[in-house]
């Protein structure tokens, strides 16, 4: 460790061991887990991912995964607002451009919020205030972090209206958020959200609670802006569609934990793990003719209080018994390098998967 | 709007029509139906039953109900001239009649009386909004904590005990214990500081129980809130703590609270009762109390009708209040 | 109306209310080690104003009086009040031609000229009283009193139909065939058309009785007979602000609330030998709790009880134990009584009604009205001790307070043997529901009749109505009322201000009848008869005496106490002293200070 200047201040320096990362946004070894009468939940178990500026990372799972803890944890949500005895406990080291979030301090990580890091939120009718007016939440958000008086405040708003595609934005701006159709609370969120130009944007389920046409429409203005940001973006969802237009690097959860890493094409074309083949199987196809009926992964998700020893999959797993001597019961499989930059952590040998993909899953695909 | 609010007072009016009816009734009939004379009560030990037929038609005791009710109303738009045994007296409107037993008017009395209730009433309001909604939030944010227990144990004290345990104790100890303080009513024209030192015991008593039922719904009310979405959102906007209570979740919390508050202001002008025996506070609910006690009707009706209309206008308030609070309700 | 929000708890709670009560009023007392020690500056002893004078020389002028109340007036207009607190009170602010002695006791019951120069001059066979009125006593304006205002005052009672509520026994007197109809129906053009009253000149007052009652005087000493001005008469209102004739004046009265007297400086003393006037100022506050009354006293913060009705029993408990030097334990002049209403059977059998006497427990009886202190001796006949003629526990026809102080079964048997129910009967006790004390006494009344065979039920009526439901003699048959708890107290200390409405046939009515027994004895209503014809006290004393002794032969009544109250009286209070004119409560109107300032 160097020497710390007189002043005391020792910014930039990391204080541990590892070095700091060159990417934009790095996530090691992040553990979210939450106690409760029942036992500990470890809804986020030790997850490493990294993204870079002006790219998109889809983070795919079913509900349970983990996938909504692991951006609030980003967010530094968990620790704000725990109230009570039971808090959320929380380690792994969170990098953003070059800060640790984690061992930051509280108050610095929220003036981030927000400003540097900004969330769309899955239900935007419950995500806004309902007794204040769409202007008054976004002027809000500029406020905290721009020390402007309310009419520039608000003229932001109405700019940030009319980028995101709500008409007549000056007068829509005083409207509340129970006046709006469910598409436009979706771009006020969004329009709130990108407010101070985030340089991370994390959408957590953005489209779910909207009907499909609206969806495409979010989905491209998510797109659009992402570009004309270059923010870096996260988007979660439990549905691969979503990601597949948006997304270039795709992870896919399961148990808290990553089964699959890589770049959005490996995922979709050589996906290398069977929780990722039964998720694309379950996906709807719009440039296919729909044969066969959706087929969900068996199963339900898996306990975040007693997951499964092994491998977190095998019990809804098809080839669980395909490796050798019950290792996917007893041995919990590590991510392994399966491509340029793509990773699966499963016990199926690489041929095995291969032969696998071929001949059962991509033919129905 | 200006529909909705000529509506509600239409039927606030039809209302306090009925309940006259009903204390009419109950006033005239159940003595009936128990087989006794209200104007015997008001002669002497040996009067002569010509001496309680003409008290009977003194206080029109005699007339039939419906005559009497339309009286009555009559006498509050228009005023009226009761006469009787040579005596005639006219009494302006808005005339409520005098008391049966006193023969004072009843207007003064009520106008004389329902500032103690309503400086009681609106003393303890602030009293227990303070309180109980800090003790809820507190509580609320101190979950599961020590503070969270200790609040809530001193709430169900509060809501579980009377007020003339409460109001006995807090005397014993501090009026005349500790004799920290007078506790005798002294009207707010007359000193200031006598007013307060008068009234702080029954606010504090009267507050104590209230203050116990807010901070429970207030608990109730911000834990549901916190878990709330848009709390969330407000977290994520990177608003500072303070505000994200303070201003977000206080906001949606205080509606179920500002609800309460107005129904519970309207009950307290008309039933106070207990606090103002307690204390011996000159106010309406005394008045009513002593009125039953003496079968006097004009007064009894006179504080019901007040009280009547203070519930009924609360009521009111609150609808439009909760519009206001509330974008989403809007009234028609 | 009330927002009492824990209905199911309140038996529960009026306990805790009750220990937070006692406890408070320990809590409040600091040491009594005052008792029976008159001092300068402290209480002046147990006993020490009852029927003699406390600290009459400790009493400075000025100050206000500061007077507590659970209960206001009737009325405070001099003809409508009947309350005896109400009396006592009236003559800071009235005056009479003649009034009770300003002395303690016995004294205080005799009569003394007040705005007139002497008593009354009785002619034409005690049908004529004249009165001549003093120089020098003037209303609160300045202007006379005449004796047309007296006149006038009088002829106020006949206005039964306004002005309800007070004694009428003027108008009974003067007017029993009630020709006259009151001054406000009165046609003269001066409204003082009363044939029975003459005012020959503005200082004399005559008055012409149909025919002669000895009591008529008692009568005029009444606050009833009070004067008042026509110009200054507000009829039904009269009672919210009277005209003062007395050495204070309403300066605010609002009606259970407060009421403030102030002097009256038209008020001269040299024109009035009975009112010594000494504070300034007089309040009363008034409470609608009772031990809210009491702890304010005890607290200091009032120097009396202005209903003089004895302390409430948790009070009372404390001050017995801690300021005993502040109270008086006077007797009150009411019995408390079961009376056996005749029309219902078997109680129309002497026997029937004597097996009840002997049968009762009267200790208990005495302990169910709390005991020898604040309940009263042991009632052993029908007139109270203050009366004349009375003979207190030494006249016993039936051993109440003697052998068969705890009942004698043995006689009750055979008294019900005599009746023709040896073997005992039912029947009902009426008892008003408001009064617990009465309860008690029912209750008590109903386990010791079981002992006899007599199996009574007791049924608790609405307090509020004794006048249409015991007042009503076919009611009282109908609900088969074998037995009434009541209590009786003289409106003036004479035999016929005390039982001339129980026990002349006369005053059986079928309304608010007060005769409950309904006692139709020729014997007793000719006592009467020759009572009020005889004009010499030991004549009157005599007959007194003679009735009482007929009414206890005639079994009607089986009394359980001479009552006695515990009153209080503040360290500051100076000059007190109970007098029998208003039932052995405090004479209000010579009440002083001795510590203006405090």
């Amino acid at each position: 460790m160097t020497e710390l200047s007189k002043s005391g201040a020792a910014v930039g320096e990391p204080t541990d061991a590892s070095p700091a990362p060159t990417a934009f946004l790095e996530v090691r070894d992040l553990k979210v887990h939450f106690p409760t009468d029942d036992g500990l939940v470890k809804s986020v178990d030790g997850l490493s991912f990294a993204l870079e500026k002006g790219k998109t990372l889809g983070i795919v799972g079913e509900s349970g995964s983990g996938k909504s803890v692991t951006s609030l944890g980003i967010m530094g949500l968990h620790t704000a607002g725990q109230y009570g005895k039971r808090k959320a406990q929380i380690s792994g080291e969170i990098w953003l451009d070059g800060t640790e979030l984690l061992s930051a301090d509280p108050d610095h990580v929220r003036k981030l919020r927000g400003r540097q890091m900004a969330m769309i939120f899955q239900d935007p009718l419950s995500a806004l205030h309902p007794y204040y007016t769409i202007g008054a939440q976004i002027v809000e958000a500029y406020r905290i972090h721009h020390n402007v008086d309310k009419k520039t405040a608000k003229r932001r708003a109405v700019e940030m209206l009319d980028r995101v595609g709500i008409p007549q934005p000056d007068k829509r701006i005083d409207s509340y958020p129970h006046e709006f159709s469910g598409g436009m609370r979706q771009r006020a969120m969004i329009a709130m959200s990108l407010v101070n130009n985030p340089e991370l944007l994390i959408a957590d389920e953005p489209t779910t609670a909207l009907d499909v046409t609206v969806q495409a429409q979010i989905l491209d203005l998510i797109r659009d802006l992402q570009k004309e940001f270059g923010s870096a973006v996260i988007v979660i969802t439990h549905d691969l569609g979503v990601v597949a237009e948006l997304a270039d690097d795709i992870l896919v959860m399961y148990g808290g934990r990553c089964v699959e890493r890589g770049p959005a094409e490996d995922v979709f074309y050589e996906p290398r793990h069977p929780y990722t083949w039964g998720l694309l199987g379950s996906m709807p196809r719009l440039d296919r003719e729909q044969q066969e009926r959706l087929v969900p992964v068996k199963g339900s998700p898996p306990s975040l209080i007693n997951i499964p020893s092994g491998c977190a999959f095998n019990p809804r797993c098809p080839y669980a018994d395909v490796p050798k001597d019950n290792v996917t019961r007893t041995v919990r499989p590590e991510l392994t390098e399966v491509g340029s930059r793509h990773w699966a952590a499963c016990h199926l040998s690489a041929e095995q998967r291969e032969t696998i993909w071929i001949n059962e899953i991509a033919p129905k695909l | 709007m200006l529909a909705y609010l000529i509506r509600r007072l239409f039927a606030a009016a039809v209302m306090l029509v009925v309940i006259v009816m009903v204390v009419f009734g109950i006033f005239f009939l159940v003595p009936k139906w128990a087989g006794v004379d209200i104007a015997s009560s008001f002669v002497g030990k040996q009067a002569d039953p010509a001496a309680v037929d003409a008290v009977r038609q003194k206080l029109g005791l005699s007339d039939p109900i419906y005559s009497q009710v339309w009286q009555f109303f009559k006498g509050i738009f228009a005023g009226r001239t009761y006469s009787g045994g040579g005596d005639v007296t006219h009494c302006a409107a808005p005339c409520f009649g005098y008391s049966f037993r006193s023969e004072q008017a009843v207007w003064p009395v009520l106008t004389d009386r329902f500032p103690v209730t309503l400086g009681l009433a609106l003393g303890a309001a602030v009293l227990w909004l303070v309180f109980g909604v800090a003790a809820g939030v507190l509580s609320a944010l101190k979950r599961g904590t020590i503070w969270d227990r200790g609040a809530m144990v001193v709430a169900l004290a509060g809501v579980s005990l009377p007020i003339y345990f409460t109001g006995l104790l807090s005397l014993a100890i501090f009026a005349f214990g500790l004799k920290w303080i007078d506790a005798q009513y002294v009207p707010l024209s007359q000193s200031v500081g006598g007013w307060f030192g008068g009234m702080i015991l029954p606010w504090i008593t009267l507050a104590f129980l209230y203050a116990a039922m807010y901070a429970r719904i207030t608990r109730a009310t911000m834990l549901e809130i916190l878990g709330e979405d848009y709390i969330r959102t407000a977290r994520a906007k990177g608003l500072t703590e303070p505000v994200v209570i303070g201003k977000h979740a206080m906001r949606s919390t205080m509606t179920p609270i500002l609800t309460m508050l107005g129904m519970d202001l309207g009950a307290l002008i008309g039933g106070a009762i207990l606090t103002e025996s307690t204390f011996n506070l000159p106010g309406l609910g005394r008045a009513v109390l002593d009125a039953i006690r003496n079968q006097d009707l004009p007064i009894i009706l006179g504080v019901t009708l007040i009280t009547s209309l203070a519930v009924l206008l609360a009521n009111l308030v609150v609808d439009i209040l909760y519009a206001v609070i509330d974008p989403r309700v809007r009234l028609s | 109306m009330t927002t009492q929000r824990t209905p199911g708890r309140r038996k529960k709670a009026f306990a805790a209310a009750a220990a937070v009560a006692a406890l408070l009023t320990t809590a409040a007392c600091g040491g009594g080690s005052d008792d029976n020690s008159g001092s300068k500056t402290g209480a002046a002893g147990f006993d020490a104003a009852n029927n003699k004078v406390a600290q009459a020389d400790l009493v400075k002028k000025g100050g206000t009086l500061k007077f507590g109340g659970a209960q206001d007036a009737d009325s405070w207009d001099t003809t409508r009040g009947y309350y005896g607190f109400m009396w006592d009170f009236a003559r800071y602010y009235s005056r009479q031609l003649v009034t009770g002695k300003a002395e303690p006791g016995k004294a205080g019951a005799e009569l003394t000229p007040d705005l007139a120069t002497g008593l009354a001059k009785v002619t034409d066979g005690g049908k004529t009283y004249t009165y001549t009125l003093r120089d020098g006593i003037t209303w609160e304006d300045g202007k006379p009193i005449t004796s047309k205002d007296v006149k006038y005052g009088i002829e106020r009672v006949w206005a039964q139909d306004v002005l309800s509520g007070g004694p009428t026994y003027l108008k009974d007197f003067l007017d029993p065939n009630g020709e006259y109809k009151g001054p406000y129906k009165d046609t003269t053009k001066d409204k003082l058309g009363l044939k029975a009253i003459t005012t020959p000149d503005d200082k004399t007052v005559v008055f012409h009785l149909p025919k002669p009652n000895s009591d008529f005087q008692e009568v005029l000493g009444l606050v009833s007979a009070s004067p008042v001005r026509q110009d200054m008469d507000t009829k039904s209102k009269y009672g919210l602000k009277p005209f003062s004739s007395g050495p204070y004046k309403f300066q605010s009265y609002s009606p259970g609330k407060s009421l403030t007297l102030v002097r009256n400086t038209n008020w001269k003393q040299s024109s009035d030998p009975v009112r010594k006037a000494y504070p300034d100022k007089i309040t009363v506050q008034f409470f609608s709790d009772a031990n809210q009354l009491d702890q304010r006293l005890l607290n200091g913060d009032l120097d009396l009880d202005i209903n003089q009705t004895g302390m409430s029993p948790q009070g009372r408990t404390t001050a017995l134990k801690e300021h005993k030097a502040n109270l008086d334990n006077p007797v009150s002049g009411y019995i408390r009584y079961a009376t056996f209403p005749q029309s219902v059977a078997p109680f129309n059998n002497v026997e029937c009604r004597k097996a009840v006497i002997l049968g009762a427990d009267h200790v208990s009886l005495q302990t169910a009205r709390g005991g020898p202190v604040a309940g009263g001796d042991i009632g052993t006949n029908m007139l109270p001790p203050s009366v004349p003629g009375a003979e207190g526990q030494k006249y016993d026809p039936y051993k109440i307070s003697g052998t068969n102080k705890n009942g004698n079964v043995a006689e009750a048997k055979a008294a019900l043997k005599a009746c023709g129910k040896p073997n005992g009967f039912s029947t009902t006790i009426a008892v008003r529901n408001n009064k617990p004390v009465e309860v008690a006494t029912a209750q008590s009344l109903q386990a010791s009749l079981k002992k006899i065979g007599i199996n009574a039920q007791i049924d608790q009526f609405d307090g509020s109505q004794t006048t249409g439901i015991i007042g009503s003699p076919s009611n009282v048959k109908k609900k088969g009322y074998g037995i009434i708890i009541m209590g009786w107290g003289p409106d003036f200390p004479t035999v016929q201000g005390f039982g001339l409405p129980l026990w002349d046939s006369k005053y059986i009515a079928q309304s608010g009848n007060n005769n409950f027994a309904l006692i139709n004895d020729k014997t007793i209503d000719g006592l009467f008869n020759t009572y009020v014809t005889t004009l010499d006290e030991a004549g009157k004393t005599k007959i007194s005496t003679e009735i009482n002794h007929k009414i206890m032969e005639g079994a009607y009544y089986l009394p359980f106490t001479f009552e006695k109250f515990i009153n209080w009286r503040s360290d500051n209070l100076a000059n007190v002293y109970t007098t029998d004119n208003y039932s052995g409560t405090y004479d209000f109107v010579n009440l002083g200070l001795k510590n203006p300032k405090k």
